[in-house]
């Protein structure tokens, strides 16, 4: 199953902007991609599916797309 | 206001414009305000000479909406010293400025209010003096508070636009929420060194607590790790929206928000 991943902000430094992914079939949770990505979860701001909110026990699907941004809290 | 003033205005008036001069002679004169003058010179048809270069840009009607808004800065660091300098000088009529806190030399490097005369000093109160030496016609409301949850109505009352330029993420969800209960539309901003965001919160809308919805850590209080260049980059894009709303300028996206990535140099604007 391919889908694609969007990073933003910090999240790209060593990694990409946008990266189309293969993924295995069954079971592959959100939680997973970010696990296999090496992201802290705890600086996670926004997640989107398809631009839709979504939590880390998502199951992805063919064609989502899958957005990342980190939480930017300074001023 | 006195008929002699719009008579003296418009005789004073070159070209439609009128120049600080005559702002003063007018306040000698009619003992009025320069935030009242500048309110009748513009709904007299006129041009403070001092706009005159953004006179077509934002036309006679839209100077006139701009001096008679009142907004309100929450935070007076980084974004704020932006903030109230391009807002002033821009014509907003009334600037409301919310922080308890003094400058420190740590300031010096991205807070534009901050110099070596002013370490120590409040922030809303030099914000006030800068904008009396830049733009006296704007009238500045410095407010020695930390805007929360239950002071938020009181210290926003009367306003039409609120800006964000606070610096934690709690302190976001409480002024995002605090707008949404009293209607008033919200232009959010968050800088962390080559990253930034910026979104407009329409009235009654939650769109900030969503920009902050992921479940992570409990709230930490991460050290400032902002860089002149960058804060003035998200400061001023909320000037943008600031004017955009006031002046019902589209497209201001209904759900949606700015992501900055300076390292790779984008802006992307984000829907949900």
């Amino acid at each position: 199953m391919r889908i694609t991943v969007k990073l933003f902000a910090s999240f790209r430094e060593g990694r990409f902007k946008v990266e189309s992914r293969e993924i295995p079939s069954s079971s592959y949770l959100v939680g997973q991609l970010v696990a296999d990505l090496e992201l802290p979860v705890e600086k996670i701001g926004v997640l989107l599916v398809n631009g839709r909110h979504a939590v880390l026990e998502h199951r992805l699907e063919e064609g989502d797309v899958c957005a990342l941004f980190p939480r930017i809290g300074g001023g | 206001m006195p008929e002699d003033l719009k008579a003296f205005l418009l005789s004073a008036a070159m070209g439609g414009l009128v120049d600080w001069q005559s702002y003063e002679t007018a306040r000698h004169l009619f003992g009025v305000s320069y935030p009242d003058i500048e309110q009748v010179v513009l709904e007299q048809g006129l041009f403070p000479k001092r706009y005159a270069a953004q006179r077509q840009f934002f036309q006679p009607e839209g100077q006139l909406k701009l001096c008679r808004a009142r907004v309100a800065i929450v935070g007076c660091g980084g974004l704020g010293s932006c903030l109230v300098e391009m807002l002033a000088r821009a014509g907003i009529g009334t600037l409301q400025i919310i922080d308890p806190d003094v400058f420190v030399e740590s300031n010096l490097n991205r807070q534009f209010l901050c110099t070596a005369d002013s370490l120590g000093r409040l922030k809303v109160e030099v914000a006030a003096e800068r904008v009396a030496r830049i733009n006296p016609a704007v009238t500045v409301i410095s407010l020695v508070e930390a805007l929360n949850g239950e002071n938020g109505v009181d210290l926003l009352a009367g306003m039409n636009v609120v800006v964000d330029a606070l610096d934690s993420i709690p302190a976001r969800r409480e002024l995002g929420h605090v707008c949404r209960k009293m209607n008033l539309p919200l232009v959010h901003g968050a800088v962390a060194g080559w990253y930034g965001q910026v979104a407009v919160q329409r009235p009654s809308d939650d769109l900030v607590s969503r920009l902050y919805s992921h479940p992570g850590q409990p709230e930490m209080e991460m050290p400032p790790d902002n860089f002149s260049a960058g804060v003035a980059a998200v400061a001023s894009l909320q000037v943008v929206l600031v004017v955009k709303v006031l002046l019902d300028v589209e497209p201001l996206p209904a759900n949606g928000w700015f992501s900055f990535d300076l390292r790779e140099v984008d802006l992307e604007r984000i829907d949900f």
